[in-house]
């Protein structure tokens, strides 16, 4: 088994390679509280800054998705604080001035690009916080679909935006006042109200479990 | 078709689109083919009075990278602010240490090499298309309107980064004319409007607002024209409610119009222009 020797907060280890850094931390011994949630890049839950030896720049990456390397300085940033200001959806209106009055520290934005490079979800972060500036909601909610609130970007900028809850509060926008209602799914929903699927259902639910699976099988899959 | 790289800002997406489609609509009946630079991000809007300012160069010199990698010489823009910051950083950066630092810092991006020039709307009607070929050009003239034409601060200051004799500025009371408008130049054309204190201590602006337009209308001004998204705010919103009644739109929606644009609701008084 090739080993790496790795820097948790300061102090060496030798892991397996190609373990996760989550992985390398917990066979160094680590219970993991905090900074670990689905395991499965989704939750952003463990954000990771980490240096290599030789390298200047400042790395950040998401703990369950990243490979540990020969001589890696790790440290965890389970939680980021950041400021979000209540507020009422349906109070507000879909507009620059909406993000800008809640979160008027988007206006320090110098364009540095540093929540960019942090990014472990390799967003065009920077580009987002500039179409928030023009006041273009739908591109903010498009930029940051992906987004896991990992809070990296928002520990890295310089302006100190708390990117995450802006995006939030743009995609909810977004959704709630510019995207096309979603008529179908309106008109399906009092059809269901209305019984148009109760003899179908109660049909189902009077076969015995032998039927059930039959039918089950005999289902139209689309392909 | 000449080509012309174009920098937006975030007012002309913005409470500024008016001015953008007017602008925009003339500039390509003038045969420019106007090419917006891709993922462009604010020039910063202010310029910083720090003495190590190097950190607020590097929002404006990422959009003249962009400008680099279109492969153009030089970037058009309509705000005055922008015209501003991306001007000062133009020449910010001649200087090679300054310019290396910057490259160092942008380390994702493609090196400055400099040289590229920045064109403001007013600078590039004077200087290449030319105030005789602008009037011969123009659809409908403003017809002896009388146009009171507001600069404001940063079109003239500082001076080394005006668009025009920073005392005697006569740029836009050309093109006003050349679009068949009688320019009344006033003499508050040069004040302030107040800026951002519209969003601390409006009540500054709403006095200083007060005495531009007096100074307009006493000067038999119908109209006033401004190519400042920050200026045309104040003037428009933040006057008090004794001020005279004088519209102020953007210079680009008169060019706009004079060029055939279809004609918004919201440009009174050139409807009865024609």
């Amino acid at each position: 088994m090739n080993e790496v020797t790795v820097f948790i907060m300061g102090k060496g280890y030798h892991v397996p390679e190609g373990l996760t850094i989550m992985k390398a931390m917990e066979y160094a011994g680590y219970r993991l509280g905090r900074g670990c949630g689905c395991r499965g890049g989704y939750c952003g839950a463990c954000a990771t800054v980490y240096r290599l030896r030789g390298d200047y720049r400042l790395y950040a990456d998401l703990a369950c998705q990243t490979p540990v390397q020969d001589g890696m300085y790790i440290a965890q940033i389970p939680f980021t604080p950041a400021e979000r200001p209540p507020y009422q959806l349906a109070d507000l209106q879909p507009r620059g001035e909406t993000l800008l009055s809640l979160f008027p520290e988007l206006a320090r934005c110098v364009a540095c690009n540093t929540c960019t490079k942090a990014c472990p979800q390799k967003l065009e972060v920077m580009d987002a916080v500039q179409a928030a500036l023009r006041g273009d909601i739908p591109q903010v909610a498009e930029l940051t679909f992906d987004c896991v609130s990992c809070g990296l970007c928002t520990m890295r900028c310089p302006a100190e935006i708390s990117h995450h809850h802006v995006w939030q509060l743009a995609r909810r926008l977004n959704g709630a006042y510019l995207t096309p209602r979603a008529l179908h799914v309106q008109k399906r929903v009092q059809e269901v109200a209305a019984g148009v699927f109760k003899a179908d259902l109660d049909a189902l639910l009077s076969l015995g479990k032998d039927a059930l699976v039959a039918a089950y099988k005999a289902r139209e899959i689309e392909s | 078709m000449k080509k012309l790289a174009y920098f937006p800002g975030c007012a002309m997406k913005d409470q500024a689109r008016p001015d953008e489609a007017g602008t925009l609509h003339a500039l390509a009946a003038l045969g420019y083919e106007v090419a917006e630079i891709p993922r462009w991000n604010c020039c910063g809007t202010v310029h910083s009075l720090a003495k190590d300012d190097l950190m607020r160069h590097v929002g404006p010199v990422r959009n003249l990278i962009r400008v680099q990698g279109m492969g153009e010489k030089r970037v058009l823009t309509l705000c005055a602010m922008c015209y501003g910051t991306l001007k000062r950083s133009a020449q910010f950066v001649r200087e090679e240490e300054r310019l290396a630092r910057i490259n160092a810092f942008l380390d994702t991006e493609e090196d400055f090499r400099g040289g590229i020039e920045v064109v403001h709307l007013l600078t590039l009607l004077r200087d290449e298309v030319g105030y005789e070929k602008l009037a011969s050009r123009v659809k409908r003239t403003l017809n002896g309107l009388k146009v009171a034409t507001y600069y404001g601060c940063v079109l003239l200051r500082p001076r080394e980064f005006a668009v025009d004799d920073p005392d005697r500025p006569e740029v836009m009371e050309r093109v006003v004319e050349a679009l068949g408008g009688a320019p009344v130049p006033f003499p508050e054309r040069m004040e302030c409007c107040g800026a951002y204190l519209t969003v601390g201590r409006s009540d500054i602006v709403t006095d200083r607002v007060g005495r531009i337009l007096r100074s307009a209308r006493g000067s038999g001004a119908d109209l006033v024209v401004t190519t400042c998204p920050l200026c045309q705010f104040n003037l428009a919103e933040r006057r008090p409610p004794v001020a005279p009644t004088l519209p102020v739109l953007y210079l680009g929606q008169v060019l706009g119009w004079a060029f055939g644009a279809d004609e918004p609701a919201n440009l009174f008084p050139l409807g009865g222009a024609r």
